[in-house]
């Protein structure tokens, strides 16, 4: 975190937490690279493979064995540096020096003061830009499994498994500054960093399966004053956790302030179940670890050329791809339709509905709400959706209609919306009909009616359930909304 | 049965020829070792029988008529830091005890390749640091030219091989003299070519940004075609330089005529009245033969060994932190990983290393590493600048390899000090990446031979081959 004592970044008032005070929030995000091979080896970079089969003298630290840097790892990390707005520098590596049964070298190969990327940045859909200190190269550990013990951890263990599958895995860590006021912006900007890397396809970014993993740095402070002493806030595995981890924390260093204590600067483990952290290592046993450049490697000196190239083969970012919904539906860019359908790719899905002839929003909405689960490329040719959204906007099916033509056409993975409507029996009634069911509807719950009369909105939920029901769901809902209102007067 | 000559490049010839079997004259050498190995101790292992069946392999393919490489039926000594598939790879230490490598280096390969065979593994200074092969958890290695005394280090056993007459060249590594002080010590040629000429890549790392795999010979002509099998590029080690092997046996029936040779004016002190004769001898043996003695200055070449010991302790600490007993080697159980590691290393480490580890882990600690480490690195650089510049006006540079002759066992290995001024000629090439090599040029006290040490820059073997190769012939010519 940055020692400049007084941050221009302030938060709003609604964004002050109670009290007066500020939260200060800097994110240390891991990512995997999706590298074939490992970052100085010929094993392959493969997760959930049966333990220690993708090793060699190098992943183990073998006496004599010599790394050997993966260029493809250099570019997918190069890729991140120019999407996040980075300088991409000659550097070097060093070495990380500490004991851990699942270092195999004893040190951790990684980038000290002269990292790959630097000085980068990062605007989130909300419009605020976090800055971006480093995003720079390094290996993975192998994975250790603590046997026996209360805790899973190693004090208390009876014994551990070593997986080295893992050892040796690109990595790169991008370091925010300090720029975050309010959790909501931490998992911001987690959920759009991890848009902008599978983007570009440098990383699948799972944090479930430990591909991109996060620590917070938390503190507190009063607006105008130096920031306070931070925490180090680990073992935070999912955007929802990360979110509830920085209030606990925030809420935690309050409250110890205010009682007149002080923070201590220390490493602190989030207990998602238990839902608070607690103290992992303090400042004081923290390991000293002798860096040092890493003689087993040469200075890494990207060419002006090599990164042009890297630059012109990026495809767009999440921003450019929340801009064209935008030109092709009207919705906001920051809209939660728009940043729902980038987040899970389906910007190209939606265009491709669009194209094949869909109304622009019903294509939005339609994919956003029938494709949570499908991914990228839901396996329903565009075409039939698009088919559906042209049935509704003529009105030819009511919208709970076409909500139910919808569900069977996923369910089948396609099909023609005409046919299905038709099988079903569908058919949207003239408006005149509607008038006549809203009539009746009113006539047999004067009290209802007249409540809504009154500006009880909530009220029209009686009559329209009369509706619906009368009419076998083929009253369509605006059309009933819009006769209703205009009786009202 | 036919008399084996001492050199490897006739051994290889009257090999391929047929004039010899591979197998008759691995005989020969096992021989040698069978009635002197016990006086010695050149060896942590000696590996007849893999050696035995990659003689009959070599001579089934001379009987069949197919093609053989440049060493073909050569015995050879590897020191046993390096790796080699299959068989204990220990680097004298106990922390690696009984360890057998799952691959071969780079330089076993390539030698494997060529048609070598390799008759054992020798003898170090623990992880070779040290200048006499005291250093051994598996005790001294003797020098056969007086038993009494050491074979030098920290590559003393193949020193010993090879002066033994066990096999007439064998393979060394150097970090700051570890093959050209013993090379001096025992009497034979010992080379540190160019860091990054040959592989390490299976050297079982000392100090990464210093240690060079390098041959022991009894001729400049062998030194020459060991170093032109081993040396080239391999993909498998970063800082390996991206080009093929030199050609360099041509170069040593070259002559220095016009060539200019450095004399350094401002030599720090301390070497033996008899070694600085044989300095003077070794000039004007050169002058004789046509070149020019040019006089040239080293100014911070004192402070040399300092930075050395700083540096190379600091990489030592850190590329000898994987001997925890998690993976291989020794392990000793107690209560916890963090007290298991420190069991582990108590008992496997000898007295040197540890010592090592500490001065290297102290000079990287926060609060000390620009003190310590970074002016090191300063010292290293200013080294480097003074040899470019003395490189502008001379070829090469010659000086002597050790201060001293053999000294008896025991003599310094209580004063670590006085042992570290053993390398104090030979441990600025290392800083500065260059080649040298060491040529035996008479005897200095007790008749023990003295070496005389030839510098070039970098990647300049053919100069300090063809330096080397006058000097030999003198030598020949004066003993």
């Amino acid at each position: 975190m940055s020692d400049s004592p007084l941050s221009s970044i302030v938060a709003t008032p609604e964004q002050m937490l109670p009290g007066g005070w500020e939260m200060v929030v800097g994110l240390e995000v891991h990512v995997e690279l999706a590298t074939a091979t490992k970052l100085f080896s010929g094993s392959p970079n493969r997760f959930g493979d049966e333990p220690n089969i993708n090793i060699d003298p190098v992943t183990l630290g073998l006496p004599g064995a010599l790394p050997v840097l993966n260029k493809k790892a250099v570019e997918l990390a190069m890729r991140i540096g120019l999407a996040l707005n980075c300088r991409i520098q000659k550097c070097i590596f060093h070495r990380k020096n500490y004991f851990y049964p699942d270092q195999p070298k004893a040190y951790q190969i990684s980038q000290y003061d002269l990292p790959l990327n630097a000085d980068g940045h990062l605007e989130l859909p909300s419009g605020v830009v976090i800055g971006v200190e480093r995003a720079h190269l390094e290996e993975d550990t192998g994975k250790s499994t603590h046997v026996g013990g209360a805790t899973g951890r190693i004090h208390g263990s009876d014994y551990s498994l070593m997986d080295f599958n893992r050892a040796g895995v690109p990595l790169v860590e991008i370091v925010s500054r300090p720029d975050m006021r309010t959790s909501e912006q931490a998992r911001e900007y987690v959920s759009e960093l991890r848009s902008i890397l599978e983007a570009i396809g440098a990383s699948d970014a799972k944090m479930e399966e430990g591909s991109m993993r996060c620590d917070a740095n938390v503190s507190v402070h009063k607006p105008g004053t130096p920031f306070g002493t931070r925490c180090e806030i680990k073992n935070v595995n999912s955007i929802r956790a990360l979110g509830r981890a920085i209030d606990y924390e925030a809420r935690r260093q309050i409250d110890i302030i205010d009682s007149g204590g002080v923070i201590r600067q220390e490493t602190r483990h989030w207990d998602d179940a238990e839902g608070r952290t607690h103290t992992l290592r303090t400042k004081e046993d923290a390991d000293d670890y002798r860096y040092f450049p890493e003689p087993d490697l040469v200075t890494v000196d990207p060419s002006q050329e090599w990164i042009e190239e890297v630059r012109a083969a990026l495809p767009p970012l999440p921003a450019a791809r929340r801009a064209m919904l935008h030109e092709l539906t009207g919705y906001d860019a920051r809209s939660e339709a728009v940043v729902v359908a980038v987040e899970r790719g389906q910007h190209e899905y939606v265009k491709a509905v669009i194209d094949a002839g869909g109304d622009p929003v019903k294509a939005l909405i339609y994919v956003t709400q029938a494709f949570a689960e499908a991914g990228a490329s839901p396996a329903v040719p565009a075409a039939d959706i698009a088919a559906l959204t042209i049935l509704e906007r003529d009105n030819k099916l009511s919208a709970t209609q076409a909500k139910t033509v919808l569900a069977e056409i996923v369910a089948n993975g396609g099909g023609d919306a005409a046919a299905i409507a038709a099988a079903k029996g569908f058919e949207a009634m003239d408006t005149s009909a509607v008038e006549a069911m809203v009539d009746e509807a009113i006539a047999a719950d004067p009290d209802a009616w007249a409540k809504y009369c009154a500006g009880e909105e909530k009220a029209a939920g009686a009559i329209v359930g009369r509706i619906m029901k009368a009419s076998k769901g083929k009253a369509d809902g605006k059309v009933v909304s819009a006769i209703m209102q205009s009786r009202r007067g | 049965m036919a008399t084996i000559p001492t050199t490897a490049s006739e051994i290889a010839a009257a090999v391929a020829s047929g004039a010899l079997t591979a197998r008759e004259v691995l005989e020969a050498h096992l021989a040698r070792i069978e009635e002197r190995e016990a006086d010695i101790h050149a060896f942590n292992l000696v590996t007849a029988d893999a050696a035995r069946a990659q003689a009959d392999a070599i001579d089934a393919d001379i009987a069949a008529g197919r093609p053989v490489g440049p060493l073909a039926g050569v015995p050879i000594a590897i020191k046993d830091n390096m790796c080699t598939h299959g068989i204990e790879t220990t680097c004298s230490s106990k922390i690696l005890e009984g360890w057998k490598p799952p691959y071969d280096a780079t330089v076993v390969t390539r030698l494997r390749a060529a048609g070598a065979v390799m008759v054992g593994k020798t003898n170090l200074d623990e992880f070779a640091m040290g200048s006499s092969t005291e250093n051994s958890a598996f005790g001294t290695t003797r020098n056969p030219l007086d038993t009494s005394r050491v074979p030098g280090g920290s590559s003393g056993g193949s020193a010993a091989a090879v002066a033994a007459g066990f096999s007439p060249v064998s393979l060394g590594s150097d970090t700051g003299g570890s093959i050209r002080q013993p090379a001096a010590l025992c009497g034979v040629v010992g080379v540190k070519p160019t860091y990054g000429l040959v592989s390490r890549y299976g050297l079982v790392a000392y100090a990464s940004s210093l240690d060079q795999i390098g041959p022991f010979a009894t001729t400049v002509s062998d030194a020459a075609l060991i170093t032109e099998v081993i040396a080239g590029h391999d993909v498998m080690d970063s800082t390996s330089i991206p080009q093929e092997a030199p050609s360099l046996v041509g170069a040593v029936s070259e002559g220095v005529a016009g060539m200019r040779i450095g004399r350094v004016v401002d030599l720090p002190g301390g070497a033996e009245p008899e070694v600085s004769a044989r300095l003077d001898a070794a000039f004007a043996a050169l002058a004789a033969a046509g070149a020019t003695i040019v006089d040239v200055t080293l100014p911070s070449l004192g402070y040399a060994l300092t930075a050395y010991y700083l540096i190379a302790p600091a990489e030592a600490s850190s590329n000898l932190a994987r001997f925890d007993g998690v993976r291989y080697g020794l392990r000793v159980n107690a209560v916890d990983t963090n007290a298991m590691y420190g069991a582990t290393r108590a008992a496997g480490f000898g007295d040197e290393v540890k010592r090592r580890i500490m001065l290297g882990t102290y000079a990287l600690s926060a609060g000390y590493y620009d003190a310590y480490y970074g002016k090191a690195l300063k010292v290293r650089r200013l080294i480097a600048q003074d040899f470019d510049k003395a490189y502008e006006s001379v070829d090469t540079i010659l000086m002597p390899t050790s201060p001293l002759v053999a000294f008896k066992f025991g003599e310094k290995a209580d004063d670590p000090m006085s042992m570290y001024l053993c390398d104090i000629y030979t441990i600025p090439t290392n800083l500065a990446g260059h080649p040298a090599m060491s040529i035996p040029f008479g005897t200095g006290a007790h008749g023990l031979p003295v070496g005389i040490q030839v510098l070039a820059p970098a990647l300049g073997e053919v100069a300090m081959f063809r330096v080397g190769g006058a000097l030999e012939a003198a030598a020949g010519g004066a003993q």
